[in-house]
């Protein structure tokens, strides 16, 4: 029965992103790229009959369904075309790009999600304190706060009037690639990462918070009270084991927004990962590489839900008990 | 119970020392955001090209007595332009959000009603709209349809409906499922009189609340996707467009270009948010009345 959940959940999941595929095909398509100009630049002087080889070349004057055939079929062989942004195959940019965003979203995500869970279990605790008061309000500002503003203002602060961090990018400029240190790319990545984990710390507390006085309301806490268990014992042995799990899986189902804030972040800090790609790929047309990154995007976002999914099917054993019912 | 037992005596200090209960506390919160949210969008709105017009004379001067959010590096009093684009990404994410809320409502109520193989395609369009990084899809919307004001809008409209959808389809179908309403249909009542006696006025509240809190999210992505370059034009009194333009400037110290263009629509974001929430809690019976 485990299984089954398993392999529906991961063949919903497929599905979907087949749609994905179609969709965003479809909304580049009828975008009004050329994507003839974006490669040979507007100012060419081809001539339009030799226009209208390429074209054919290409495929351009085909059927959307055929065009879209042809792309899919490139794909699955491994071919995701060349970016025109960067001169270099789409798939070797997403890779090099890609593993950049990668570190600062995992390293952002899991200190949020740490942080976030024992503040909100802090606040919880003393619900109605000044401290739970002033942590409720933080989280709601920074929840209302537009990721791209606040990563100015920690530019402002941090690199120009403190001078601690550089005023952007991923590598100290004028330096050899194999001269780079892994303590300079902790230096250059500290600020996006720091933008990124408190952009996200707002969501994950509240809801931790809320799950906290949610479970202390429980009856079984009174009980447990009553036979004298002391609020150590009530806290580790209840309410941890039913916070964590639910917590665990919206830090999972929050990869959506983590990778738009990434994006903001990215821009503002101008750090060459996949948030600058995609707006770079978006600004010039590329269509080949905005393709590819909304796939691995959306790619990225499906792996968050389906492990949010699974993680609530197979480890909370009411869900598991259900299905063997079911 | 202990936990109610503990609450009511600390509620009722605070009751008498302020001698307001939750229901005037909500109202005073809610006039107070909405006229902040009034003031800054009808000044907007009514606010002319010439109050934030070019003055190289006063070209990047810290905020002063004339200028109170200081100039920017064409002269250009920033206070007047921040008011003029917040206006401008109020109507946008009025326009967006009531679009998206009725998407949001259509579907959802059709959902429960019709059920069956109509629900699940639903469902799945709201899962293949979340499978995508919202900024993602907002950017694809948004260059397909030539950027601009239209690409933003139609780009904001589109993608906030999935989350409504689903809460007022839970909403309808609880209510349907209530015993009042199998009472009402074997009275002999039409659809028709129970979806207007019974269904409306429980998801009427539903869809409101979820409105408004969709204002927030709405003129948010409107900034962030104007701050990439996707949304409005450059020339444009945009919040988006002043903070890309503040980056220029952060090596040199302008701080005050970011900052207070940045807290403006922060605010508004806020109290939106207050509004929402607070409402949220007023229309609820179990909350609205303590």
């Amino acid at each position: 029965m485990k299984g089954k959940y398993v392999s529906e959940t991961i063949l919903k999941m497929l599905l979907l992103l087949f749609a994905v595929t179609i969709l965003s095909f479809i909304l580049i398509t009828k975008a009004p790229i050329d994507p003839l100009t974006s490669y040979i630049g507007s100012e060419s002087t081809l001539s339009p009959a030799a226009r209208q080889q390429i074209a054919d070349y290409w495929g351009l004057n085909q059927p959307l369904v055929q065009r879209y055939f042809t792309w899919l079929g490139n794909i699955f062989r491994g071919d995701f075309g060349m970016s025109i942004t960067y001169k270099r195959p789409v798939i070797d940019v997403i890779g090099e790009r890609f593993s950049a965003s990668l570190v600062l979203m995992l390293l952002a995500w899991l200190c949020s999600g740490v942080l976030g869970f024992f503040l909100g279990m802090a606040s919880g605790k003393h619900k109605g304190s000044v401290f739970d008061k002033i942590t409720q309000g933080f989280c709601l500002v920074l929840q209302s706060t537009p990721t791209f503003w606040i990563g100015i203002l920690f530019l402002e602060l941090f690199s120009v009037t403190l001078g601690w961090f550089p005023l952007g990018m991923s590598v100290p400029m004028g330096v050899l690639a194999s001269q780079v240190t892994l303590g300079d790319r902790m230096y250059h990545l500290f600020l996006p990462f720091f933008t990124l984990t408190v952009i996200s710390l707002g969501k994950i507390t509240l809801y931790t918070r809320q799950k906290y006085i949610e479970e202390m309301n429980n009856d079984y806490i009174l009980f447990a009270k009553a036979r004298g268990e002391s609020s150590r014992q009530i806290l580790n042995r209840h309410i941890m084991r039913n916070i964590a799990l639910p917590a665990v899986t919206v830090q999972f189902a929050s990869f959506s927004e983590l990778f738009g804030g990434m994006t903001l972040a990215e821009t503002v800090f101008s750090y060459p990962g996949i948030g600058t790609a995609t707006t770079a790929a978006a600004t010039h047309g590329d269509v080949p590489l905005l393709l590819g990154i909304t796939l691995f995007s959306a790619l990225f976002v499906f792996t968050g839900n389906l492990i949010a999914n699974l993680l609530y099917g197979v480890l909370d054993p009411r869900m598991r008990e259900g299905a063997l019912h079911a | 119970m202990p936990e109610l037992a503990l609450k009511k005596p600390k509620r009722r200090s605070a009751v008498q020392i302020l001698h307001l209960n939750t229901r005037t506390r909500i109202l005073i919160s809610i006039i107070i955001a909405a006229l902040y949210i009034g003031i800054v969008f009808i000044w907007g709105v009514s606010m002319g090209p010439s109050n934030y017009a070019i003055d190289y004379g006063a070209k990047l001067q810290a905020p002063s007595a004339s200028h109170i959010f200081g100039t920017d590096y064409m002269g250009r009093d920033m206070l007047a332009r921040s008011v003029k684009g917040m206006s401008t990404s109020l109507v946008i994410g009025l326009v967006a959000a009531v679009i998206s809320s009725i998407i949001g409502l259509l579907l959802g109520i059709a959902s429960a009603v019709i059920g069956g193989k109509f629900d699940k395609v639903v469902l799945w369009l709201v899962d293949l709209c979340m499978g995508l990084p919202h900024l993602v899809l907002l950017i694809l919307i948004s260059v397909m349809l030539g950027k601009g004001m239209k690409g933003v809008m139609i780009g904001v409209a589109l993608t906030h409906w999935p989350e409504l959808t689903r809460i007022i389809r839970a909403e309808v179908m609880q209510v349907r499922s209530s015993q009042y309403v199998q009472a009402a249909y074997r009275m002999g009542e039409s659809r028709f009189t129970v979806a207007r006696r019974h269904i409306i006025p429980h998801v009427i509240p539903v869809y409101l609340v979820g409105l408004l809190l969709l204002f927030p999210h709405a003129i948010m992505h409107e900034a962030s996707i104007t701050f990439l370059g996707f949304g409005l034009p450059p020339d444009s009194p945009a919040i988006g467009v002043i903070l890309s333009e503040s980056m220029r400037y952060i090596a040199s110290g302008k701080w005050w270009l970011a900052l207070f263009p940045g807290i403006l629509l922060l605010l508004t974001v806020i109290f939106f948010q207050i509004i929402g929430d607070d409402l949220k809690e007023l229309l609820n019976p179990t909350t609205g009345n303590l």
